[in-house]
């Protein structure tokens, strides 16, 4: 494997009594495409979310280009290069959809431009004056993808892009996600929607319980078909 | 003789200008109020001893230090400013996980302790500061005090200053996001403790400020701000909380309420705002500018 732009180790993590993640570990080189597959409640949320520095308490490792973030404030740990992406989306409806783009300062030099960013979403610069949540799904996904790339972040997580899409969205938010792998970003991406993870990554890790179980590089996806139909319970 | 409905002309104008007074202030001082519950879900009960602190600090400074007026608007919202800094680091921020009447009684308790001190040290009956502008214009229905006239003014562009701040700046794009989502705002890099203390500092700095420009129309005394409080808070709860042009519009527009029913009906002057709030809740809950979410 390139070297690692995120280490995962031994990650621990809490929603108020309820321990969520019981020593989660993975590694995501430079540059790679990464799912975190796995059932509802997995665990994958919660995964990025801490990783983000959300969640509120949490104990193990989680390195960032060699350093480590987890005891740092969500804020810091984006000011390190990190970008995130809800599954809710997190669009702001006090903010038109042009504010909602510039909302994420720069935290690194080298984020796309406004310009570059409306060339790869042409519906949101026809939108910019409008509400942000006035928008159709798509292009809420679009607006919450739209924002964190300015910023100048190489590690994208991004939860569930295509939850509750239609089928043409969900296509051209894969090649969407296929350019920005082009473009040099690293991205971690949760997915429910295997057909689709399969489309764009390298590498899969499979959750259960909190816990990651199993790692399937891209090439090994259609002789583990059967072990990842039962992982994900299709 | 000038009249309308045998109310006599300079009567009415008159009340109108004394409440387009107080609406400038009741819209300055709901305008912060508004922006701090909206960030610190914090019922900001001492926003009228802050009111009170601006109106003194312009007083002992120019009674002290011969600092004039003029100087006093920057200089005292700016002291008092620092004051509420330090009161949202020490004790405001270790609430805000807590339910809103947490916060409500902290600041209610300090509201009375500083109120108290001043009480204790300079009384209640209130000391008067000179007018700044002297003089004024017959209007010619009416005599119109310079100063008075300036304060309308004054008050306009000081609120129209803060709502084109908060719409329309990228700082207040932070803050109307911060105040929607504050976890995600946190996680795209921004210091959001930081913009929360910011966010009271600036909000008691504008009730202080209103504070100065009533030092001369009333007398500064420890107990003004907590008359007008209670009036303001029922502007907010009409406006909607959260809204900033909702605070200016139901502000001014109140106070002229308020003074035409001087003119019509005097002995309804006091509770005519509660009688609007109290319709405004049983029609629209979530005030006249506000959003249900």
């Amino acid at each position: 494997m390139r070297d690692a732009l995120l280490k995962v180790d031994r990650l621990e993590a809490w929603y108020g009594e309820s321990h969520i993640l019981h020593g989660v570990g993975f590694e995501i080189g430079r540059g790679e495409l990464v799912t975190l597959l796995g059932r509802n409640g997995a665990g994958k949320t919660t995964t990025l979310r801490s990783i983000m520095g959300i969640v509120g308490k949490r104990k193990g490792s989680v390195q960032f280009d060699g350093q480590e973030t987890v005891n740092r404030s969500s804020d810091t740990i984006a000011r390190l290069g990190i970008a995130y992406c809800p599954e809710e989306r997190g669009i702001f409806s006090s903010l038109n959809v042009e504010e909602n783009l510039l909302l994420p300062p720069p935290v690194k030099p080298g984020g796309m431009g406004l310009k570059e960013i409306y060339s790869l979403f042409p519906n949101l610069e026809e939108r910019r004056r409008s509400q942000g949540t006035k928008l159709s799904g798509g292009e809420q996904q679009m607006l919450a993808i739209g924002r964190i790339l300015r910023t100048g972040a190489n590690l994208l997580l991004l939860d569930e892009p295509t939850e509750g899409l239609a089928p043409v969205i969900v296509q051209r938010i894969g090649e969407i996600i296929r350019q920005l792998k082009q473009r040099g970003f690293t991205i971690l991406l949760v997915e429910q929607n295997f057909r689709f993870a399969a489309m764009v990554a390298d590498r899969h890790y499979v959750m259960e319980d909190g816990r990651v179980v199993d790692m399937i590089a891209a090439a090994d996806v259609t002789q583990s078909i059967d072990k990842l139909q039962t992982y994900l319970g299709v | 003789m000038l009249d309308i409905f045998s109310i006599p002309l300079p009567a009415l104008f008159g009340q109108l200008l004394l409440g387009l007074i107080n609406g400038a202030f009741y819209a300055m001082l709901s305008l912060g109020l508004a922006v701090i519950f909206g960030m610190l879900n914090v019922i900001n009960f001492t926003h009228g001893a802050m009111y009170m602190l601006g109106a003194f600090a312009a007083w002992l400074m120019l009674t002290n230090l011969s600092i004039p007026f003029w100087a006093s608007l920057v200089l005292a919202p700016l002291i008092v400013g620092l004051f509420g800094i330090v009161i949202e680091r020490l004790l405001l921020k270790r609430i805000y996980h807590l339910d809103h009447l947490y916060g409500f009684l902290l600041t209610f308790g300090l509201a009375l302790v500083i109120e108290g001190l001043f009480q204790w040290r300079w009384g209640s009956s209130g000391a008067p500061y000179p007018a700044p502008i002297p003089g004024g214009y017959n209007l010619g229905f009416m005599f119109m005090p310079a100063y008075r006239g300036f304060v309308v003014v004054a008050a306009l562009v000081i609120c129209l200053a803060t709502w084109y701040g908060i719409e329309r700046t990228r700082l207040g794009a932070y803050l109307r996001a911060a105040t929607e989502n504050p976890t995600l705002v946190r996680a795209f890099g921004i210091n959001v403790p930081r913009l929360i203390t910011l966010t009271y500092g600036l909000g008691v700095a504008l009730a202080a400020l209103a504070g100065v420009l009533a030092a001369p129309i009333q007398q500064v005394s420890a107990l003004m701000g907590s008359n007008l409080v209670l009036v303001v808070f029922a502007v907010v709860v009409i406006g909607g909380m959260g809204s900033i042009m909702g605070s200016i519009v139901t502000g001014f527009g109140l106070g002229l309420i308020e003074g035409l029913t001087k003119v019509v009906y005097p002995p309804a002057s006091n509770t005519v705002i509660f009688v609007v709030m109290a319709i405004v809740l049983m029609v629209k809950p979530a005030g006249l500018f506000g959003q249900s979410k």
